[in-house]
């Protein structure tokens, strides 16, 4: 926790850097008749952050928070294991949103998750993997005619399209 | 009277068929959310808002009002029964709740967490009906130094009394506010923060990207974390008598209900404060003015009744500044204006002006709520436990797939969605480290309305800041949010006069 909370505040401290160097494409001083200039409502806010993380470093030196106390890792096996199979099944399917669409995208992540991560059965895994998109492709394309993205499955919907667009 | 005119009218309005079908079916889906551990009423309403589009405005506010409602009944069901609060607003309900559980009654506190809840529920609505119309009407006056004062306000409270490490909570504002401004430039309409030149950017980060994100795939990673898959559910036996040997009992407990349903709907009130502290605080006052403070802790149910009826009133009480001063006193409320927003309807004391049906019918439907969460509450006790039963690997996948369409929905942008995928994991590893999100999330509301406010208030006084201290409304709201700002400081101050005082006598 400890190593984790300085290294964390010196990257938010790069981040504030970059927002203020960012904002500064714009005025961000006062321009007579215009009050203050475009980018100046986010450069002083990128300021006040950056004072933030010095303040943060400040307290870490000084052991003040309990992150900078703590011994405990960061993030244990558990946390970490949890974290790639969990957090990079969600990325690979957002990923996927790309090359096969929603519906392509979301049973494959349903399947892994339920199947693989969670154990179940094939016929509950099924159901669910299989009666999401159903219902999404129902509420959303067809009722809220807000059209999800098919990419290289958008053939296979031409005849859905001719029967319920 | 005119407020009964107006109640009335808008009992029509809530009381149409559409209408009242999406109330009772956000109260249901409502009590589901609080009932899941981990997930709350704000969650609920970050992930469902854009399924909203299928529907009305009104029909859409008064459906996430009524899962915002259900989500503070349900909340004590996961608390009491398997000792794990569904939300953070039901925390103070495990206190006394669990041990009782324990004990074997978990039948007596659930009832007790429905009927507190019922009753604050109900008494800051009546509080809320006779202040709303008043506070609005004030509010009208109001120019653009008083609003940013307002915006002010609510984020020094957050810094003032959250509890939460102070760099940090500053720094989550600071961060909101900024991504809030990214896109074009209202006032001279040329592009800024355009990150990498991604033409993503141009449209701005719209706030349920954020919002999503975080209360979505931010959450759901830290409650696989925190949760470890291991949750035990203790036993609930219901029947009618049983219930009626509870209300007997409950009724002695009126004294802590009256008391956290006032204290709750006044820190809901609060910007920002929200249902966490309100509970907690009724909680605190429970305890300290029962007769036997000394059963609170294990399983005295006035320690059940104090927070549910006080959670309940605080989440009306963050109603009243949304709608009257279009200032969320919650999480929740933030992303409710928010939505507001998208269909056109801009919250604040115009409002109860121009959009008379739809501010009564919200009111009135605030109401209808309240009696249906209750009744679907206790009735259907059984399947909501039922309900709990179900596997986290089952949910949890669910909400991921809802986060990734709900992400899509309002831009139809997959860029949009990779930013939301970025803010839920770098939540999480914020949250991990302390930093609180939910005042990131206020911001990044409100910064569209805070920014012009400053600007055009600096530019009518010529640059100079006094502006929000010499005006006569702006000035005692800027005064109250500097020292909300520096209460933390002279807490650090008094403690370590104290120690120095204690080091020489000792």
């Amino acid at each position: 926790m400890r190593r984790a909370e300085i290294v964390t505040a010196v990257l938010m401290a790069a981040f504030s850097i970059y927002l203020m160097w960012k904002s500064a494409e714009l005025p961000v001083g006062w321009i007579p008749d215009e009050g203050p200039g475009g980018g100046a409502f986010s450069f002083w806010l990128s300021a006040a952050m950056l004072v933030c993380c010095v303040w943060i470093a400040i307290k870490w030196v000084r052991r003040k928070s309990p992150p900078s106390q703590s011994d405990a890792p960061f993030m244990d096996s558990f946390a970490r294991n949890k974290f790639v199979l969990v957090g990079g099944g969600v990325t690979a399917m957002i990923g996927l949103v790309h090359f096969v669409g929603m519906y392509g995208a979301i049973p494959a992540f349903l399947l892994y998750y339920l199947r693989v991560l969670g154990r179940h059965s094939w016929p509950t895994t099924l159901a669910i993997a299989l009666g999401t998109p159903v219902v999404t492709f129902f509420f959303f394309d067809v009722a809220l005619r807000i059209v999800l993205p098919k990419g290289y499955l958008e053939p296979l919907f031409y005849p859905l399209y001719d029967i319920f667009l | 009277m005119e407020i009964l005119q107006h109640l009335s009218d808008g009992f029509l309005i809530a009381l149409q068929p559409l209408n009242l079908g999406v109330i009772i079916l956000g109260v249901m889906v409502g009590l589901f959310i609080g009932a899941m551990p981990g997930l709350g009423s704000v969650n609920g309403v970050a992930i469902l808002l854009p399924m909203t589009f299928l529907v009305p405005p009104t029909a859409a506010v008064m459906f996430l009002a009524a899962i915002y409602y259900g989500a503070m009944y349900g909340g004590a069901i996961s608390s009491i029964m398997l000792g794990i609060p569904g939300a953070s607003t039901a925390v103070a309900t495990t206190f006394d709740g669990r041990p009782l559980a324990l004990k074997g009654e978990a039948d007596k506190a659930l009832t007790a967490a429905a009927l507190a809840s019922f009753f604050g529920g109900t008494l800051s609505i009546l509080l809320f009906t006779g202040f709303a119309p008043v506070l609005a009407s004030i509010a009208l006056d109001f120019g653009d130094p008083e609003i940013f004062a307002l915006m002010l306000l609510a984020f020094a409270t957050f810094v003032g009394l959250s509890g939460d490490d102070i760099p940090k909570t500053i720094f989550s504002i600071c961060i909101g506010l900024v991504f809030s401004a990214v896109g074009l430039d209202i006032m001279s309409g040329e592009p800024r923060l355009i990150f990498f030149d991604i033409i993503g950017f141009m449209h701005g980060i719209n706030f349920l990207v954020l919002a999503i994100g975080i209360y979505g795939i931010g959450e759901m990673l830290w409650t696989i974390e925190i949760t470890r898959g291991e949750s035990s559910m203790s036993k609930a036996v219901i029947t009618a008598e049983r219930i009626l040997i509870n209300l007997k009992e409950l009724l002695k407990t009126w004294k802590a209900a009256f008391l956290g349903s006032v204290l709750g709907f006044f820190v809901g009130i609060l910007p920002a404060a929200g249902a966490t502290p309100g509970s907690l605080m009724a909680y605190g006052v429970a305890k300290m003015t029962s007769k036997n403070p000394e059963n609170f802790g294990k399983g005295e149910i006035a320690g059940v009744v104090a927070p549910e009826a006080a959670n309940n009133a605080a989440s009306t009480g963050s109603m009243l500044p949304m709608l009257t001063l279009g200032i969320p006193g919650s999480p929740t409320t933030a992303i409710l204006l928010g939505g507001m927003v998208i269909w056109g309807l801009v919250p604040g004391p115009r409002m109860f002006i121009d959009e008379t049906e739809f501010v009564w019918g919200l009111i009135a439907s605030l109401y209808a709520a309240n009696f249906f969460a209750v009744v679907i509450n206790i009735l259907f006790i059984p399947l909501f436990l039922w309900m709990l039963k179900m596997p986290f690997t089952v949910l949890a996948p669910m909400i991921f797939v809802l986060s990734l369409v709900g992400g899509y929905a309002p831009t139809q942008d997959m860029h949009d969605v990779w930013l939301m995928l970025i803010f839920g994991v770098g939540g999480y590893l914020l949250r991990k480290l302390d930093y609180p999100l939910a005042p990131a999330v206020l911001a990044i509301v409100l910064g569209p309305i805070a920014e012009p406010a400053l600007r055009q208030s600096l530019l009518i006084a010529n640059g100079d800041p006094t502006v929000f201290i010499t005006r006569p409304i702006a000035g005692p709201i800027t005064i109250v949010a500097i020292i909300l700002i520096l209460l933390p400081l002279l807490k650090l101050v008094r403690d370590k006069l104290r120690k120095k005082k204690s080091v020489p006598s000792s």
